[in-house]
């Protein structure tokens, strides 16, 4: 395993043909803000598996976490200070505000530490950010409906906390989607703010004034909810698009085996702090072409293989990915341009 | 006399435990990054002295520091003139609290409780998402470097010098402490209990509003919920300085020392020992009732 993980490595190295320095001996940080959630629990763990064994593999020489005690930003800021004077190398962060924390994170840029934001991504220019292409998913969304409805029909909508760029960009793909295909037409939206219970009462007012709906789209988390509404509402199921709850997944599980019921499910992967990991690496590496702005895919499953996923996501918990060195070389690749 | 030397042999204990942990932390570099952020504590916690020296509490000084950065961060850089007039009218209304508080005779719990949602609302109000910029000049202040001693430093020595000679060393200070140790006497002497209130909560409100500024300077940009966890910080770092709840025994110079503990305890320390990330928060807790309840057991044995 060590011996492919090498190669691996080495491979990587030819095709960054740029990789100058050891990174054996540089410790990363993670400065978490909030660990109070399913998604944020499996993004630790992610985190936490990638780095013991990079660490195990002398990738890196450190990879700690710390994780702060409230969501407050004087908070997450006073830990990435202190970050900068236990001299880490590089810091990955997932932050308490987009602008707030751009004081500290200039000193760490000042004191020569490379940070990598991801998920709460930081605005300071002298930080990478990990972004996850959520346009891209919402338009995905429509696209895949075209191939279950191909006749087309009235579609609803379910929004995810309002006021956030994350809502704001899957919902900016879904309109996009629909412009692309003018057989479907968005009847009804409403909020259900990524939350099953939110989703199932949101969408069980709105469904007696709605005409027939042939699908859902939405942003995660909300599925579930969705098809507990229709069913107590006695109306024909649709075709609701999922977003890697275990949940939502299990319930497409039972649905397909009834009658061969067909979707699609995406959301991001809490392990998209891996990839962020590994870029703060792959920067320590030497390589000096990495764009500071990266748009990587979401995790999606089709229904050939969400069944393969289903046994690995805990109860109540959603499907995550752990990322490989390999990817943040391709996903720095793409971002080139 | 070990009542007074308390918060700084706490200090003292905690630099040693950063020192041991860290060598590379106790420098002039390393204390600029550490304590720049217990400024606007030390601030907030100054203020909150003042409403407590009163046998009052203020509940919404961290969402009142929020508003301050909010204003801060927008009004104050873009309409400079504006900016001057709101802050000072949120000191007003400070003292308009005040007023209200003593003249209807209510619990200045309940009134700030709700002030703080009205402070809350009004942040978010003027900045909907996390955004503004600190004026160049408030920038330029907080990221100033004195030669020797770093700036943080300088600026807690200042504000415990000021404060000290204010309420502890001036005639007009004793009868603020005094409208908290023995209101009656006070009023039979001729005083007007009505003006001392004013007089404290409108200092809360001007040393809230150093604190918001002071807390922007440094992070250059705002939040609405950015001082949140002020509140009961200000609230610990008076009593660790040495100040009592009610009788109108507070220490200026230890409520700045217990700020600055406050500030090194809860984060630096924590983060220099390595404690692994499940433990982070709780570990955070447990330092904050340990040196506090360290405080208060010696401070009882004295008595």
């Amino acid at each position: 395993m060590k011996k492919i993980f090498v190669l691996g490595a080495l491979a990587a190295m030819l095709a960054a043909g740029t990789a100058l320095a050891d990174t054996s001996g540089k410790k990363i940080a993670f400065s978490n803000n909030y660990a109070g959630n399913s998604w944020r629990q499996a993004m630790l763990d992610s985190y936490g598996i990638v780095t013991k064994k990079a660490v195990a593999d002398k990738v890196v020489g450190a990879a700690d976490v710390f994780t702060t005690a409230d969501k407050e930003v004087p908070t997450q800021a006073a830990q990435v200070q202190n970050l900068i004077l236990q001299g880490y190398d590089a810091i990955v962060i997932n932050a308490a505000s987009p602008d707030a924390l751009n004081g500290a994170i200039k000193q760490a840029c000042d004191a020569g530490i490379v940070v990598v934001s991801f998920d709460g991504i930081v605005t300071e220019p002298c930080a990478y950010r990990v972004v996850v292409d959520f346009k891209d998913m919402g338009k995905q969304e429509v696209e895949q409906m075209a191939k279950f409805q191909p006749k087309g029909g009235n579609l609803l909508e379910i929004r995810g906390l309002a006021g956030t760029s994350i809502d704001d960009a899957i919902h900016a793909g879904i309109l996009e989607g629909v412009a692309a295909h003018p057989e479907f037409k968005i009847v009804g939206s409403v909020t259900g703010d990524w939350d099953q219970t939110t989703a199932q009462k949101a969408v069980a007012t709105i469904l007696p004034s709605l005409p027939d709906v042939v699908g859902v789209v939405d942003q995660g988390g909300d599925g579930y909810g969705a098809a507990q509404a229709f069913a107590a509402a006695g109306k024909p199921r649709p075709t609701i698009i999922m977003g890697n709850r275990q949940d939502e997944l299990q319930w497409w599980k039972e649905q397909k085996e009834k009658d061969g019921y067909q979707t699609w499910s995406a959301s991001i992967a809490p392990g998209v702090s891996t990839l962020a990991f590994w870029v703060a690496q792959q920067v320590l590496d030497g390589r000096t072409d990495v764009p500071h702005d990266l748009l990587v895919p979401y995790l999606a499953f089709t229904q050939d293989d969400f069944e393969a996923a289903l046994p690995k996501i805990p109860k109540g918990g959603v499907a995550s990915h752990e990322y490989t060195q390999e990817d943040a070389v391709a996903a720095i690749k793409a971002n080139i341009k | 006399m070990l009542r007074s030397l308390l918060p700084a042999l706490s200090l003292a204990l905690v630099l040693i435990a950063i020192a041991w942990l860290n060598p590379r932390a106790i420098s002039y570099f390393g204390f600029s990054l550490m304590l720049n952020l217990a400024i606007p504590i030390a601030l907030a916690t100054i203020a909150q002295m003042f409403v407590i020296a009163g046998n009052e509490l203020d509940l919404s000084i961290g969402t009142f520091v929020g508003f301050v950065g909010c204003v801060t961060a927008t009004w104050l850089k873009d309409a400079p003139l504006l900016g001057v007039v709101i802050l000072l009218g949120s000191i007003g209304v400070y003292a308009l609290l005040g007023a209200l508080i003593h003249l209807r005779n209510l619990p200045s719990i309940v009134v700030t409780l709700g002030m703080s949602f009205v402070w809350q609302g009004l942040a978010i109000l003027i900045l909907p998402k996390p955004g503004g910029k600190a004026p160049d000049w408030l920038l330029a202040l907080m990221a100033f470097k004195p030669p020797f001693i770093p700036f943080p430093i300088i600026a807690a020595l200042l504000i415990a010098a000021v404060v000290h000679f204010g309420l502890m060393r001036t005639s007009y200070g004793v009868i603020l402490r005094g409208s908290g140790g023995n209101s009656a006497a006070l009023k039979r002497a001729g005083w007007s209990l009505l003006r001392t209130k004013i007089a404290l909560f409108a200092l809360t409100g001007l040393f809230g509003v150093l604190s918001g500024m002071a807390l922007i300077g440094i992070t250059t940009s705002a939040d609405a919920n950015i001082g949140n966890g002020y509140t009961l910080l200000s609230i610990a770092g008076v009593i660790l300085g040495g100040g009592e709840f009610v009788g109108g025994r507070v220490s200026p110079i230890g409520a700045v020392i217990g700020a600055l503990t406050l500030a090194l305890a809860a984060s630096p320390l924590l983060t220099f020992m390595h404690i692994p990330p499940d433990w982070q928060v709780a570990a955070n807790g447990a330092i904050l009732i340990i040196v506090l309840a360290a405080r208060v057991l010696i401070s009882r044995r004295e008595r």
